[in-house]
């Protein structure tokens, strides 16, 4: 069971500005452990944000994005008070979704 | 399954046939790879660039990349793309130096800005290309970052 | 190996950015590397667990940490950070937070203190609830002016020994604390290290940890930040919860006092 993702998103002259923190390792599958065994590939692989069900923001990562990724975008057309839902998935096909509200 | 791709890539199929080996069920890309193709396990910038179809991108004053010219560590690097042009469908980040350079590709629906930040594991001191899709058409930038290890290395 | 080809790497880069120009010195290429990693830390996420964990009924006892005294009456948290290290009576010993933290799960929760400090620091998933709990207990400090006291004869004899420990050299390099600490304008590497003997230094060193630490991916607390600095002196291993660790916290966070506490912080 993942951590959940710290969520913030804040309405300005109608542009709402999202910032997301996301819990995860982001292995890049070239690290060796204290064994000197190499720690397998585990990172978030596909990101979507979406508002009332529309799609506002979507990405394709690699391992080199950092571990406990930050991400920023802003969106139009969202309003105090409307949800804003992300998703994130890993390589290994585990999927997180959290949502926050707009404030 | 990755020796697999690479026969068909050679043999000249191109993203036609892929595409229909996709849909066959023949080939299957590994979860993570499957927007890019192979672009993501590519070990070089042009290989990338290629992979993705932005082979013949511009270069662009329109990209701005905002980030510090030197990182206190390379394991988290903050970089944030904004694309003055208009029409940006896509923005994409590769990291010349790191085993495979593309890092991260993000996707802008009409309504959100073309404008996103993120941070990135980087290896060692590397031009980092931030690639724009605009209207259909690839755009790209690029700017050194350099990396530097602070103290006694722990 | 991989040292040297780093310091190479970091050398050759230190040159090529002091070479470059006049437009940007590396220090304000670095302020700005800082100030762009402040706009997002990841010690939000260990906040949140160790708001939870401190919730949580666990062990023998199953009893929360809501009972827990860290000085300033059972389960008041708010503040309560930027007043330790402080004496405890039922403990009879002055004590950090880490330290008394481990008292709590001893005392609260039944835990047999081996099995409590078990994982002080943690590695990836493999977490640490010290640095869980300290993540939340420090954020309700934020704001807070650091105002350790040295009323009980411990605490002045903790800050007395915390004094001379700070300037004693030893370990086969000779290095006392003072060494690196003692004076301004100094460096390693591009990292510019705090005058730990003057009072913008003290400050600003003690009220920015724990911290999430890039290079460590973890957030990272004063113990460790003690602990760290042992290994890299090669004095011998700093034991968590020491007497001796947490004398020098109390010479360092009451030279601290004055300042705001603004913690948890970011860091390569």
């Amino acid at each position: 069971m993942s951590d959940p993702m710290r969520i913030r998103a804040a309405e300005r002259d109608g542009v709402v500005n999202v910032k997301v923190l996301m819990s995860h390792e982001m292995e890049t599958g070239q690290r060796k452990d204290a064994a000197g065994k190499i720690v397998p590939a585990h990172f978030i692989s596909k990101i979507t944000a979406t508002h009332q069900g529309k799609t506002v923001l979507s990405a394709q990562w690699g391992p080199a994005v950092s571990k406990n990724p930050f991400l920023e975008f802003n969106f139009k057309g969202g309003k105090k008070g409307d949800k804003v839902v992300v998703t994130w998935e890993d390589n290994k096909g585990e999927t997180r979704t959290d949502e926050t509200t707009i404030n | 399954m990755q020796h697999t791709r690479r026969k068909v890539l050679k043999s000249g199929g191109g993203a036609g046939v892929l595409a229909l080996l996709f849909a066959a069920g023949i080939v299957r890309p590994a979860k993570g790879l499957a927007q890019s193709g192979n672009a993501f396990s590519m070990k070089t910038v042009p290989d990338a660039m290629r992979a993705l179809g932005a082979q013949n991108a511009a270069a662009s004053a329109g990209i701005l990349i905002k980030a510090p010219e030197i990182a206190e560590n390379g394991a988290v690097v903050p970089i944030a793309v904004e694309s003055r042009l208009a029409g940006t469908e896509s923005i994409t980040l590769l990291i010349e130096k790191n085993p495979n350079p593309l890092a991260a590709s993000f996707n802008i629906p009409a309504g959100t800005e073309p404008n996103v930040s993120t941070r990135v594991k980087i290896g060692e001191s590397s031009d980092v290309y931030a690639l724009v899709k605009a209207e259909g058409k690839y755009f790209m930038a690029k700017k050194e970052i350099k990396i530097t290890l602070g103290g006694c290395g722990g | 190996m991989m040292i040297r080809r780093r310091m190479a790497a970091a050398v050759l880069a230190a040159g090529a950015a002091l070479g470059a120009l006049a437009q940007s010195s590396p220090e304000a290429e670095i302020a700005k590397y800082r100030e762009a990693l402040a706009a997002g830390n990841p010690a939000d996420l260990w906040e949140a667990r160790g708001e939870a964990l401190w919730k949580q009924k666990r062990g023998p006892k199953n009893a929360s940490f809501e009972a827990c005294d860290l000085g300033k009456g059972p389960g008041v948290v708010k503040g309560a950070y930027a007043e330790l290290p402080r004496h405890f009576a039922d403990a009879d010993r002055v004590m950090d937070l880490e330290t008394r933290l481990a008292h709590c799960m001893v005392t609260l929760q039944g835990f047999r203190y081996e099995d409590a400090t078990k994982r002080v620091f943690g590695a990836g998933t493999n977490r640490s609830d010290f640095e869980s709990l300290a993540a939340w207990i420090t954020a309700e400090s934020r704001g807070v002016t650091m105002n350790v006291a040295l009323g009980h004869a411990k605490e002045h004899e903790a800050y007395q020994l915390g004094e001379k420990m700070f300037y004693f050299r030893g370990g086969p390099h000779d290095f006392a604390c003072a060494t690196c600490h003692g004076e301004s304008g100094k460096r390693i590497r591009l990292q510019d290290l705090p005058n730990l003997t003057e009072k913008a230094g003290a400050q600003l060193a003690y009220t920015t940890w724990p911290a999430y630490r890039v290079s460590q991916g973890e957030l990272r607390t004063f113990q460790w930040r003690l602990n760290d600095c042992f290994r890299q002196q090669r004095f011998p291993d700093l034991k968590f919860a020491s007497d001796a660790s947490i004398a020098l916290t109390t010479f360092l966070a009451r030279n601290a006092n004055g300042a705001a506490f603004n913690a948890p912080a970011i860091k390569r």
